[in-house]
């Protein structure tokens, strides 16, 4: 369809659809580039909502990055909303890109991002919409080359039937290596099956159609075969060795979106190493941005935008070695400008006094938010989050004493030995908390609960163990409910089919591609999303699909099993894990990896690019010349770097 | 920052079909952005969340657009209204044209208040003859009310509908120009008026034409 024609029924249809402004694009900063003056076009695809797509710093980063070349093009989908995705479908309107209105069938390349799972339907409804085939090996030369990445990509397993081509790791760089991939087969005349093999030969392109996977009579993986001699195996992790500029010219929506804020990303990874946390481990290693970067960054961003909040991303952001220096710099350089700054992801046991003044007046009202993930000592040494209960009641004090009326709390249920009496401490640890408030401010202190399930992620310490049951997860939230109840408490907290649904897509291998194939044919779609969510449709396809999902979630796998994403290397070994899942059954810690280093297999992969990037930017240890060291003895183990 | 220092602009604006769907309250938003990116001196209210002091014009019904928009902006320095124009224009996102900048008296009313009647073009999608177009908006005029209702509440269109009139601009498909009432709690909606002429108000396109101040 021509993108005038694409207009024309947008006319039609637009003033009849709830929120119309996620879909006419046109947005200041949106870059819009001539079809006829580029070789390459690439549908960048968010599959959820504008308002939450908006805010992905990842796809932003790649639109950047594509659009540089002069010769490449990027736009950007994001899925429409029930109500417009039936006037598409009435009307013959098919998937089209915002900033030229091009039919996404008409893309070079579509590169969907995957955060996470329950995303998954979403992408076969797009694809769907788009009018392409869904399943990787009925594509014609013709069609587009459909690839994805993202965390969830590193499972890639149960979407590997719908990707011509998945991208493990870090997309700064491999996306352009990918595109000139992409560009030159065009012109080429070569098959769809010869291009497969070209983009494996990329670092952090996994291409499942060359891998086959043999089972044993159990269900379990017996190996993954290559197919071809040029399919890596494993496939390693893509890292940039030095995190490139950020950012600062952010497309600045007409409407109100999730997040209205500049982020910027002032650390990448993480050194503590909580046993169920999938990002810790599979963004390492530490890469930290200087200070003046980041501040040049704001001010080019505030500029470029008018935006008036700036959030300071990482996955623990007063980890960040300079971030005193930083929030100093932030308020003397930009609070006559009046901008506000978050910092999510503040530590217990890092966050400040000064850090809390000098935040102070920034944060709006809503909160302060920490994560003590679990209530108990016991608790918090097996899941390797310690956090000494005193200090946390210091912490709120101050916290509450400095005019923050709520504070929010998250935590997990279902770690790996969790009794009643480890749920039970959640509330009591509430209660404890809200009564040092009720002493700073009075009725007006509050606390909010927000107790999530615990999910075993692939590539993760916890990565064998099983899933609560349905049973054991009701039976902990009724516990909550009934504890946490009454005046300045508030509780929240995921239903177990949600959870249930999350831990197989997470945990699932290829077989899982007709369950969710099946389950999105018969309607499932916005998962993530509570108002849609069926469960019964998901264990109707499973059903289907001949597979149990349990065998999924609530197996304790052994050590020795080939797990469907072993062949995925995130660059922490397996080694690695499997000490720390075995020190965490003993209830043992391991410090802050900064401190001491566990050779959890980052540095021996990536010793050539740590070498180039020596000084502080990484937190691992340097590495010595090579001309010196034989692969072995790179081993850091014992190694130890202070803590600045 | 005392308050002597504070000056008070009013700007004209258009508000084109990029932004037919950006609501009022984004569109207030998007002037707090606008007004950044100018880097002009924003006069910030006290409390707890300053924001930039800003008043628009009556709110423009989503989907519509407009030729005739008006913001007021307060500054803690006196500036040149040709240099704030020339700021505001570098600035403006897609779908805004700055047209104008004048200074104004700091104790006029609040902007909204200084507008009681607004005009619009409607470009009506129907099978309509100019006769048969002009005999329902007559017989629209001649009754004395028309009941209608909005969001659960019965009012009386008839004396919101200032002026009603099929427009002369020779266009391919019959327009109605319309004047409304534009003041608190009595504001003609253009939609209300094409559903009491039996049309369909999602296939019209709807645009303003002019904000009709009281007069002082």
């Amino acid at each position: 369809m021509h993108p005038q024609e694409i207009e024309r029924l947008l006319q039609r249809i637009l003033p009849g659809v709830q929120k119309p402004g996620r879909y006419t694009g046109g947005e200041l900063n949106q870059v819009v580039k001539d079809w006829e003056s580029v070789d390459l076009s690439v549908a960048l695809i968010f599959p959820d909502l504008y308002d939450l797509g908006m805010s992905n710093l990842g796809l932003a980063i790649l639109y950047d990055v594509l659009n540089q070349e002069t010769d490449i093009l990027a736009e950007r989908v994001y899925a429409p909303w029930p109500d417009m995705e039936a006037a598409m479908r009435q009307s013959g309107l098919p998937l089209y890109s915002l900033e030229t209105k091009h039919p996404v069938s008409e893309f070079d390349i579509l590169g969907f991002s995957l955060p996470y799972e329950t995303l998954y339907t979403n992408t076969l409804n797009l694809i769907d919409l788009a009018g392409i085939p869904l399943f990787a090996a009925k594509r014609q030369r013709d069609d587009p080359i459909v690839i994805a990445g993202g965390h969830a990509a590193l499972n890639p397993e149960p979407m590997a039937s719908f990707f011509d081509a998945f991208v493990i790791g870090e997309g700064e760089e491999v996306i352009l290596e990918i595109a000139r991939c992409v560009q030159s087969w065009k012109s080429s005349g070569h098959s769809r099956e010869e291009l497969h093999l070209e983009l494996a030969r990329i670092w952090g392109v996994y291409v499942p159609s060359l891998y086959q996977v043999h089972y044993m009579d159990d269900g379990t993986i017996s190996r993954v075969e290559p197919l071809h001699e040029d399919a890596p195996f494993p496939i390693l992790k893509r890292i940039v060795g030095k995190m490139p500029k950020p950012i600062t010219r952010f497309i600045v929506p007409f409407i109100d979106v999730t997040h209205n804020r500049i982020p910027i990303e002032i650390m990448r990874g993480c050194t503590r190493g909580c046993r169920f946390c999938q990002a810790g481990m599979i963004t390492r290693p530490v890469r930290e941005r200087p200070v003046i970067e980041i501040l040049d960054a704001i001010q080019e961003a505030t500029k470029f935008t008018g935006i008036d909040e700036v959030g300071l991303l990482s996955l623990s952001s007063s980890d960040y070695t300079q971030i005193l220096p930083l929030v100093r710099a932030v308020n003397e350089r930009f609070g006559e400008q009046r901008i506000k700054i978050s910092l999510p992801s503040l530590r217990i046991d890092t966050v400040s006094v000064e850090l809390m003044d000098l935040l102070h007046g920034h944060s709006s009202r809503s909160g302060f938010t920490l994560a003590p993930e679990a209530a108990t000592e016991r608790m918090r040494e097996i899941i390797n989050k310690p956090v000494d209960t005193e200090l946390l009641l210091e912490t709120v004090r101050e916290i509450y004493g400095r005019g923050w009326h709520t504070i929010k709390l998250y935590f997990m249920i279902g770690h790996p030995s969790e009794t009643l009496e480890d749920v039970q401490a959640i509330a009591k640890l509430c209660k404890m908390i809200l009564a040092e408030g009720r002493k700073v401010m009075g009725k007006r202190a509050k606390v909010n609960a927000g107790v999530s399930t615990f999910i075993p992620k692939p590539h993760t310490p916890f990565q064998w163990t099983p899933c609560d049951t349905t049973e054991q997860i009701v039976m902990k939230q009724d516990l909550l409910k009934k504890e946490l109840r009454g005046k300045g408490l508030k509780l929240n907290w995921n239903e177990p089919g949600e959870t249930m649904l999350e831990s197989w897509l997470s945990r699932g291998d290829r077989r899982m591609s007709e369950a969710i194939y099946l389950a999105w044919k018969n309607g499932a779609k916005f998962d993530a999303w509570h108002e849609h969510f069926d469960f019964n449709l998901w264990l109707q396809a499973f059903e289907a699909a001949d597979l149990d999902p349990a065998f999924y979630s609530h197996r304790e796998r052994p050590i020795d099993e080939i797990l469907p994403w072993d062949h995925i290397d995130a660059a922490v070994t397996k080694q690695f894990l499997t000490e720390d899942y075995l020190l965490s059954q003993q209830g043992k810690t391991r410090v802050d990896c900064r401190q001491h280093c566990f050779a959890c297999g980052i540095l021996p992969k990536y010793a050539a690019l740590r070498r180039e990037n020596p000084g502080e930017g990484w937190q691992c240890p340097e590495v010595r010349s090579p001309a010196h060291t034989s692969p072995e003895s790179l081993s850091p183990v014992g190694t130890k770097q202070d803590d600045e | 920052m005392t308050n002597d220092n504070r000056y008070r602009y009013r700007i004209t604006f258009t508000k084109d079909a990029a932004q037919r769907f950006t609501s009022h309250l984004d569109l207030h938003r998007a002037w707090g952005r606008l007004l950044r990116r100018a880097g002009l001196p924003l006069l910030y209210s006290q409390g707890f969340n300053p924001r930039p002091r800003i008043q628009l014009s009556t709110a423009l019904p989503l989907g519509c657009t407009s030729e005739h928009e008006l913001a007021d902006i307060w500054l803690t320095e006196e500036i040149p209204c040709s240099a704030i124009l020339e700021r505001l224009q570098h600035s403006a996102p897609p779908g805004t044209r700055i047209i104008a900048v004048e200074q104004t008296a700091l104790n006029e009313p609040a902007l909204p208040r200084q507008i009681d009647a607004v005009s619009y073009i409607v470009q009506i999608d129907a099978d309509l003859t100019n006769q048969e177009l002009s005999s329902s908006i007559h017989d629209l005029l001649l009754s004395k009310v028309l009941e209608r209702e909005r969001r659960g509440k019965i009012y009386d269109l008839r004396p919101l509908i200032h002026e009603l009139e099929i427009s002369s601009d020779g266009m391919e498909h019959p327009s109605i120009k319309m004047k409304l009432a534009a003041k608190e709690g009595a504001t003609g909606r253009p939609e209300e008026v094409l559903l009491a002429l039996d049309l369909d108000p999602s296939t019209a396109k709807i645009h303003r034409i002019l904000l009709h101040m009281v007069q002082t």
